[in-house]
């Protein structure tokens, strides 16, 4: 079947720049090219070395974790909401909410630029950064959790309420478990998005730079590329690591409610 | 049996619309209890006003003579048994059923216990350790049964409990409902637009239209005595012929198109009679076709026929008498040695008029 | 849920609590995004000396971008570039889709779904910088077939260019355009397939006239999901694009924090969104056109 065959060559295609990453990240030469010097792991060790790497690793996780958390809360109000009933304006409100989804980022990063730095005068910091990307990460974890919402049943709650619950505990009860899935995913992914953003963190970095921002620094230098490769590596396995990981929570929260598997996030 | 449950002068509104108007209702302990009506009648809306998901806009609802306006659902005597369900996927069957007795203080082996013996009730013995969202629809209905009534409410609360079932499953449930409700002794209130439905499970039915309640009886009764055109052709098949009303009183005089002069008592007037225009109702199987060797009718007219429609068990036949713009249709059982007549045939209506109903 | 219609006029208690949730991540917005580009569209009518900014209502910031001609030729370039690129992947991601869609075995579509969106998650900027290096003069291409001996110098009109942009954010943006495209094509009811070829159309018909204009939806989703973030892009420009293949956003950032013209940025950055609004309105009303003629 011609499909089949175009299909996996898309797929080929997909991944072979990525490939080349473990590739030279082990090869012992300063350029990237073929033919292949030898087998090194000094890229690595110089990466473990590097004191600015780690700070900046450490404030993009810093980061990353404060917006995974800020996003998903934001997202399960607007997912329990709109998969609740109609109230006036729900449409435009849930629109604005999504916008940032077909924002090109650097109107985001621009806007709140101006607005930080020159119409509050507040200095840029971490926190900056937290806010926009929470700002752009919601829209994914509400994407992701409409989908566990509106596979709920609405009368589940009420029979929650008619045998003797609360809201509260009602909602812990009964849909909690039941989008807890939806949430890890949420989780993984606005964790992910925020780590690997660099367009938002360059506008409005403070003194500290987040891991992609001290990456674009390194890139100036060829000398450095190697390890740029290095690091690449490492960043694509934790990557397929985590996603592998909301993948499985994913799959098993639909066999939980017993639910059946379309495929995909969205 | 006492009053359990009466409404008294509610009224429901969401924004504009008028859901519920002048709504009067009791209902006793232990009886079985229909809202039937068509779709947007606000027989749904009633029922979660005594479940207490809405409360009311004006009038009282009292339950085992306590005012329940602003009650909440779960300090109410009622359970409800939802249209979907609503069984809780990540549960066990026995969890499920468990669900209600969280907050009750017994200790484990007495809700095992408990649990046990609602499973039991239902027929779902044994299913306890099984995953809630691996059931069927009707074993779903079951363990949905199974966990309001192990609360042991004053009322259940059933929302079209079986229009998600198929043909064969939801005769058997009915059946079982039946048995059910006779068994445990309790209210049950059961919201359905399927009037056969209505009419084989329930004691009494409050028939509804467009917010109001038309009429409420026993099956028998709402069946030969309708009090309205609209419950008559609600509830089973109904002929109407137009009719004038000459004179009221214990017997009443009437002209009926096609049948001519008629008397009938005012028994056969549930709704009253006035002199002037109205019609009469007269169902399909109190009308027969005239052959051979039957016995002398009381009353007869001549007709045509004009459709016929083969059962197995029974044949339906469509016929014009004169005079009468639309056809008569009468349901005559196949017995042996009777003819099915063909379309065109001329025949003989035979007819009563102490069948009638005016309505 | 079977309520009856709710009719202007007084919020049921379930409303109340609807609005009461989606308060907050709506503030947020309002607060994160209305605001600040309100704050950019007064700011592109203001002007900017060193770290001044003089607030008097002017147009300046318009005129100097309707005049000078490089503005307009960013933008004609990031239009264009766009352009290609939407193109480009969403044709070859339709197959993809189809793909998925129709030809592979159910339990299967999670694990080909997922396969397609891991490079996706993986960081852009090391993407954009692996097609650096494989499209360089002495990268990876390069290297190869000097090796294989298919050149004889290294090739240098893959790199510091238009094309290299189109080719890098081609790669990048694929994913982007598969998943719209497969749920749309997942949503159609096979058994109208099924009744198509039963009345006697050929498979490029029922295509054609049943399969293509049901996906649509999805199709016009892909296209605005890979147009409107490429035509904003940064990183691929600056690493790839050379003095010839900068887009409108490298203008807007150094405008902002080489040049700190904060103004001129602003405006730069209303126009864009503007055109980049236009666009996709326009595309989305050509199509509705083109799906109404056909019936």
């Amino acid at each position: 079947m011609s499909l089949r065959i175009y299909a996996f060559a898309y797929l080929i295609f997909l991944y072979a720049p990525i490939l080349l990453l473990p590739l030279f990240a082990f090869n012992d030469a300063t350029v990237i090219a073929f033919p292949l010097s030898g087998f090194t792991t000094d890229w690595f060790a110089r990466l473990a070395e590097t004191r600015a790497l780690h700070d900046a690793v450490r404030n993009s996780l810093f980061i990353a974790v404060m917006t995974a958390l800020f996003s998903t809360i934001l997202g399960v109000c607007a997912a329990r909401a709109g998969a609740m009933s109609h109230f006036p304006g729900k449409r435009g409100i849930m629109g604005l909410i999504m916008i940032p989804l077909v924002l090109p980022e650097i109107i985001v990063a621009v806007a709140l630029l101006v607005v930080m730095v020159q119409v509050l005068g507040l200095g840029l910091s971490n926190w900056t950064i937290i806010f926009a990307h929470t700002l752009i990460c919601t829209p994914f974890s509400v994407a992701i959790l409409n989908g566990a919402f509106q596979n709920l049943d609405p009368a589940m709650e009420e029979a929650a309420l008619d045998l003797g619950e609360t809201r509260w505990s009602a909602f812990r009860l009964v849909i909690l478990p039941l989008v807890t899935p939806g949430i890890v995913s949420s989780l993984l992914i606005s964790f992910t998005i925020s780590l690997d953003e660099f367009i938002i963190a360059f506008f409005l970095t403070g003194a500290n730079p987040t891991m992609p921002v001290y990456i674009w620094s390194l890139l100036r230098f060829p000398a450095s590329v190697p390890v740029v490769m290095a690091l690449g590596t490492i960043l694509v396995a934790l990557s397929v690591l985590l996603l592998t990981i909301a993948e499985i929570f994913r799959r098993r929260g639909l066999a939980r409610a017993g639910v059946k598997d379309t495929g995909g996030f969205l | 049996m006492s009053t359990l449950i009466s409404l008294r002068g509610v009224q429901k509104y969401y924004g504009d619309y008028h859901a519920l108007r002048d709504v009067d209702l009791d209902i006793a302990g232990g009886e079985f209890f229909s809202l039937l009506g068509p779709s947007g009648c606000g027989k749904t809306t009633l029922l979660r006003t005594i479940a207490g998901f809405e409360d009311v806009s004006e009038g009282t609802v009292m339950l085992a003579g306590k005012e329940m306006r602003g009650v909440a659902p779960n300090l109410r005597p009622t359970n409800m048994v939802f249209q979907s369900y609503a069984i809780f996927p990540h549960l066990s069957v026995a969890e499920n059923v468990a669900f209600g007795l969280r907050r009750s203080g017994k200790s484990r082996d007495e809700k095992a216990r408990m649990v046990d013996e609602a499973l039991d009730m239902v027929g779902l013995a044994g299913y306890g350790a099984r995953r809630a969202h691996a059931l069927s629809g009707g074993q779903r209905q079951r363990v949905a049964l199974a966990r309001a009534l192990i609360l042991k409410p004053k009322v259940l609360l059933l929302d079209e409990p079986l229009s998600a079932l198929d043909r064969k499953m939801r005769e058997q449930m009915q059946v079982e409902l039946i048995k059910l409700q006779r068994n445990v002794g309790i209210t049950f209130i059961l919201v359905t637009h399927d009037q056969e439905e209505a009419l084989v499970m329930s004691d009494r039915i409050a028939v509804m239209f467009e917010g109001r309640i038309a009429q409420v009886d026993d099956p028998e009764t709402l069946y030969r005595r309708p009090r309205s055109r609209q419950v008559a052709s609600f509830i089973g098949k109904m002929n109407f012929l137009d009719a004038t009303v000459k004179s009221t009183g214990p017997r009443i005089a009437l002209v009926v198109a096609g049948l001519g002069p008629v008397e009938i008592d005012a028994e056969q007037a549930p709704g009253g009679a006035t002199p002037g225009d109205t019609s009469v109702g007269i169902r399909p199987e109190m009308l027969s076709l005239v052959f051979e060797g039957d016995a002398p009718p009381r009353k007869i007219v001549s007709a045509t026929v004009d459709e016929v429609v083969y059962y197995g068990d029974m044949t339906y036949y469509d016929v014009r008498i004169a005079g009468v713009a639309a056809p008569l249709n009468i349901a005559m059982k196949n017995i042996i040695g009777r003819p099915v007549l063909e379309v065109g045939a001329p025949t003989q209506v035979a007819w009563d008029e102490r069948a009638l109903v005016l309505v | 849920m079977k309520h009856p219609e709710m009719a202007r006029g007084a919020l049921t208690a379930d409303q109340k609590r609807s609005m009461a949730l989606v308060a907050p991540p709506f503030l947020y917005a309002i607060a994160l995004l209305a605001v600040p580009v309100g704050a950019i569209l007064l700011f592109s009518f203001w002007t900017q000396d060193f770290m001044d900014v003089d607030t008097t209502f002017t147009l300046n910031n318009y005129r100097e971008i309707a005049d000078q001609p490089i503005y307009g030729a960013l933008l004609g370039r990031s239009l264009w570039v766009a352009l290609c690129v939407t193109a480009v992947t969403v044709i070859t991601a339709f197959p993809v889709a189809y793909f998925i869609s129709f030809h592979v075995r159910s339990e299967r579509k999670s694990l080909w779904l997922f396969l397609i969106t891991i490079p996706f998650w993986t960081s852009y900027l090391i993407r954009v910088f692996l097609w650096k290096v494989i499209l360089g003069y002495n990268g990876v291409i390069n290297s190869s077939l000097l090796q294989v001996g298919l050149i004889e110098e290294p090739l240098t009109f893959i790199l510091y260019n238009v094309n290299a942009v189109v080719i890098t954010l081609s790669h990048a943006f694929a994913p982007f355009a598969i998943l719209p495209i497969y749920v749309a094509l997942e949503k159609i009811d096979r058994s109208l397939l099924e009744a198509a070829r039963d009345l006697g159309e050929g498979v490029i018909r029922t295509f054609t006239r049943v399969t293509l204009p049901l996906a649509m939806p999805g199709v016009v989703a892909a296209v605005l999901i890979v147009f409107i973030p490429v035509i904003g892009d940064y990183v691929t420009p600056e690493l790839m694009g050379g003095a010839g293949g900068k887009l409108i956003a490298n203008m807007i950032q150094t405008q902002f924090l080489a040049l700190n013209n904060a103004p001129l940025g602003a405006a730069l950055a209303i126009v864009a969104m503007a055109m980049v609004t236009a666009v996709a309105l326009l595309f989305v009303f050509l199509n509705r056109r083109w799906l109404r003629g056909r019936e």
